[in-house]
C-alpha cells in the first residue's frame, strides 16, 4: 500500500527548503557589492530585487514550516531535488531583469544550466552584459559545482543527522572527512584555493596578451569557475576563441581535468599521496576513455582534411574532446562549425566522451569513470569466469583509494545508472528529432544537456522549440542530481495522488 | 559622406590593385554567412563590419580585436597602427566602434591554430563608439523598495508574535 505524504512530511521539507534559500539569498550579495564598485546601478537593483524575493520567500517558508525535527531519507531526497528547481527560479530572476534574456524561461535555461554546470546559453548580446550579471552567471557555477547543498551544510547548517541524506541526494554519496559537513568544508578550501591560483595564472596570461588589467583579472575569475567547475559559460559571446590565446587554452585544459577529478584524490594528492594517482581506477579509466574517444575524433577530423595541419588538428580536436570528456563545454570553434565543418564520426567521438564524463565525486556529470571502470572490470570478471576451469574462483579487485573487491551490487548499481543516462540521453534525442533535427545533432545537444557539458552543435538558440527548451532543463536538471533524489520527487507526487 | 568616400576609394584600391588576384566580396558579408559557408569564402578577400567588443589584445606588431555584427563576433588580425584608431570597445558602459574591416577570411587560419578569422588588410570606422549612459529604472527602483516594505512588515509581525509567545 503506498502512504499519502503527511502533512509533517511536507513541513520539514518546507523548513529545510527555506534554509537552503536564505543560504542562496545571501550569495547574491556578492554580485551587489560587484555592482556597487563597478558602478553599474541598475544590475545593483536586479540583485537587490532578486534577494527580496528570495528572503521574502525563505523567511514565510520558515515561519509556516516551523519545525525542530529531523530529516529522513525521503525528505531529505526532496529537499534536494527541489532545492535545485528554486534555485533555478531565484537565479533568473537577475538574469531576467537584467533584459538580455527573451523570456523568463530562457533565463531559467540559462540558470540551471549554470547551477548543473552545464554550459548551453540563452543569453542575447553576452558581450554588453554588465560585470554583476556575468559573475553571477559563473559564480552559479562554482556554487551548483559544488553543490548548493554543500553550501548549505558549509556555512548555514549547524549540524543535524539530515545533512548526510542530503549531501547523498546531490549525487555524493563518498565521504572525504569523517562526516559530510568538514566535508564540504574541504571541497570549498580545495575550491578556493584552485581558484585563487587559477584565477592568477588566466589573470596574468590574460595581462600577457594584451588584454586591460580589470578585464584580464575578471575573465581569469570567470572562466576558472567554469573550468574547474566544469561549468563551461564565459564572459565573452566567442567563449575561449575570444583571448586568440594557447596559453589560454593550455591552462584552461589544466583546469578542466582538476576539476574532472574527484575530491578524495584531490585529498590524498594534497596530503602527499602521489601514487593514488596513477593506481586509482578513475583516473585509468579517464586516460583510457580520453586516448580511444580522442582517437575517433582524429580520424574524423583527418577524413575531413578541414585541419591540414595535424598541429593544428590536435590543438583543434583534443581540445573540444577535453571540453567534452570533463564536462565543461569550454569551445574554441563556433557552434555552427560542429555542423559544417566536423563529419559525423568526429561528432560520435565526441558524443562519446561527453556521454562518459568525468570523476564521482568531482564536479563532472554524465555516467562517471568510476562507474565505466566498475563496469569494465565486471565484464573482465565474467570473461575469466567463461575461460577458467568451472571449480576456479575468480576474484576481481579494483583500486579507489582502498583496495575494493568487485561485488555484484556494485556492477549492478554501476550498470543502472548507466543506463538511466543513457535512456536520458536517447529521451532528448528523441524529442529533438520530433522537432525536425538530424539525428546526430539532437543525440549531440541531449548528451550535453543531460551530461552537464554544454558543448553546442548550434540547436541550443532562443528560437528553439519551447517543449525542448524544457525538456533540456528537465534533462540537466536530473542529470546534475544522478537520478536518485529525482526518483524521489516522482515517487512523492505518485503517493500524493495515488497514496492512502 | 567623408568615412564613406575613404571606405570606397579602400575598396577600389583593393579591387585594382596586383594582391586583388582573389575574388573580392565589396559588400559586407553577416558572420553567420562566413561561418555557415566557411568553405566557399575560404582564402578570399571579404568585407566585414561589426562593432568592435571587448579588448584590443596588441601582440608585438599586431593585435586581436573581435567585432561582433549582431550575430556573432569574429576575430580580426590586424596591424598595431589600425589598433590606433580604435577609441571605443564595446561591453556595458560603452558602445564600441563600428569597423568595416577589409581582409583575407582563413576558415582555419594556420598562423594562429586553426582558428577561423579574418586578417585584415584595411580597417575603416564607420561610426564611433560612445559612453552609454545609465540611467536608473525606476521601475525598478519601485519594485524594491515595495518588496523592502514587505520585508520589513514580514520582520515586525514575526517580531510581535515572539514577544507574544515569550509573554
Amino acid at each position: 500500500m503506498i502512504l499519502k505524504p503527511r502533512l509533517e512530511d511536507l513541513k520539514i521539507i518546507g523548513f529545510y527548503l527555506s534554509k537552503i534559500i536564505l543560504g542562496l539569498a545571501i550569495t547574491m550579495v556578492i554580485p551587489i557589492l560587484f555592482a556597487l564598485c563597478s558602478g553599474e546601478i541598475n544590475p545593483a537593483l536586479d540583485f537587490f530585487i532578486s534577494i527580496e524575493i528570495a528572503v521574502l520567500l525563505g523567511l514565510l517558508l520558515m515561519k509556516i514550516c516551523q519545525t525542530d525535527k529531523d530529516l529522513n531519507w525521503m525528505q531529505g531526497m526532496i529537499v534536494v531535488s527541489l532545492s535545485w528547481l528554486v534555485a533555478m527560479i531565484l537565479g533568473a530572476i537577475p538574469l531576467y531583469l537584467s533584459g538580455h534574456w527573451k523570456s523568463f524561461l530562457d533565463a531559467c535555461f540559462d540558470a540551471m544550466s549554470g547551477f548543473a554546470t552545464t554550459g548551453l546559453a540563452l543569453v542575447q548580446d553576452l558581450d554588453h552584459l554588465s560585470y554583476a550579471h556575468n559573475l553571477w552567471r559563473h559564480l552559479i557555477m562554482f556554487l551548483g559545482g559544488q553543490g548548493i547543498i554543500v553550501i548549505a551544510l558549509s556555512f548555514f547548517v549547524r549540524g543535524f543527522s539530515g545533512a548526510f541524506k542530503m549531501y547523498v541526494g546531490e549525487a555524493r554519496d563518498e565521504k572525504i572527512m569523517p562526516n559530510v559537513i568538514n566535508t564540504s568544508r574541504f571541497i570549498w578550501v580545495v575550491s578556493i584555493v584552485y581558484l585563487v591560483l587559477g584565477t592568477l595564472a588566466l589573470g596574468i596570461t590574460g595581462l600577457l596578451n594584451g588584454m586591460k588589467p580589470l578585464n584580464a583579472f575578471f575573465h581569469g575569475a570567470c572562466n576558472f569557475m567554469a573550468a574547474f567547475d566544469t561549468g563551461g559559460f564565459s564572459p565573452q559571446s566567442q567563449n575561449i576563441l575570444y583571448y586568440h590565446s594557447f596559453a589560454y587554452e593550455v591552462i584552461t585544459i589544466i583546469i578542466m581535468i582538476l576539476g574532472a577529478l574527484n575530491f578524495k584524490l584531490h585529498y590524498h594528492l594534497w596530503m602527499g599521496n602521489r601514487k593514488e594517482l596513477i593506481k586509482n581506477i578513475e583516473t585509468r579509466t579517464l586516460l583510457v576513455t580520453i586516448i580511444t574517444t580522442f582517437s575517433i575524433v582524429a580520424v574524423g577530423l583527418a577524413q575531413t582534411g578541414i585541419y591540414p595541419a595535424a598541429t593544428v588538428l590536435f590543438r583543434k580536436g583534443f581540445y573540444q574532446l577535453i571540453s567534452g570528456h570533463t564536462g565543461t563545454g569550454f569551445q574554441t570553434i563556433y557552434a555552427q562549425q560542429f555542423a559544417t565543418d566536423w563529419n559525423q564520426l568526429a561528432l560520435v567521438g565526441v558524443i562519446l566522451a561527453m556521454a562518459l564524463g568525468g570523476a564521482v565525486c568531482s564536479t563532472t556529470g554524465a555516467i562517471k569513470m568510476l562507474r565505466i571502470g566498475i563496469i569494465f572490470k565486471g565484464l573482465k570478471e565474467d570473461l575469466k569466469r567463461i575461460i577458467m576451469p568451472e571449480r576456479a574462483i575468480v576474484i576481481e579487485k579494483f583500486h579507489h583509494i582502498k583496495e575494493v573487491f568487485l561485488e555484484d551490487k556494485l556492477v549492478r548499481g554501476a550498470l543502472t545508472i548507466t543506463l538511466a543516462y543513457i535512456i536520458l540521453y536517447g529521451i532528448g534525442a528523441i524529442i529533438g528529432m520530433f522537432y525536425g533535427y538530424p539525428f546526430i545533432g539532437a543525440l549531440f545537444e541531449s548528451t550535453s544537456a543531460a551530461a552537464n557539458v554544454g558543448l553546442s552543435c548550434g540547436i541550443t538558440n532562443i528560437a528553439m522549440p519551447v517543449a525542448l527548451k524544457v525538456t533540456y532543463i528537465l534533462q540537466m536538471w536530473a542529470g546534475r542530481l544522478e537520478f536518485m533524489s529525482v526518483f524521489t520527487i516522482v515517487g512523492f507526487l505518485f503517493a500524493s495522488i495515488k497514496g492512502k | 559622406m567623408k568615412k564613406k568616400f575613404k571606405l570606397t576609394a579602400v575598396i577600389l584600391f583593393l579591387i585594382l590593385n596586383p594582391l586583388g588576384q582573389r575574388a573580392v566580396f565589396s559588400q559586407s558579408l553577416s558572420s553567420s554567412e562566413l561561418i555557415n559557408n566557411a568553405k566557399e569564402y575560404d582564402g578570399k578577400l571579404i568585407a566585414y563590419s561589426g562593432e568592435v567588443i571587448g579588448d584590443v589584445m596588441l601582440r608585438q606588431e599586431f593585435a586581436w580585436v573581435n567585432i561582433n555584427d549582431g550575430q556573432n563576433a569574429l576575430g580580426c588580425w590586424i596591424t598595431a597602427a589600425m589598433a590606433k584608431e580604435i577609441k571605443f570597445t564595446g561591453n556595458y558602459k560603452f558602445r564600441g566602434d563600428r569597423l568595416e574591416v577589409i581582409g583575407i577570411f582563413h576558415r582555419t587560419c594556420l598562423e594562429h591554430g586553426g582558428d577561423l578569422d579574418i586578417h585584415a588588410r584595411a580597417l575603416v570606422k564607420i561610426i564611433d563608439g560612445r559612453i552609454v549612459n545609465e540611467n536608473l529604472n525606476s521601475d525598478k527602483l519601485n519594485l524594491s523598495l515595495i518588496l523592502l516594505g514587505a520585508l520589513f512588515l514580514i520582520w515586525i509581525l514575526m517580531l510581535f508574535k515572539h514577544k507574544s509567545k515569550r509573554i
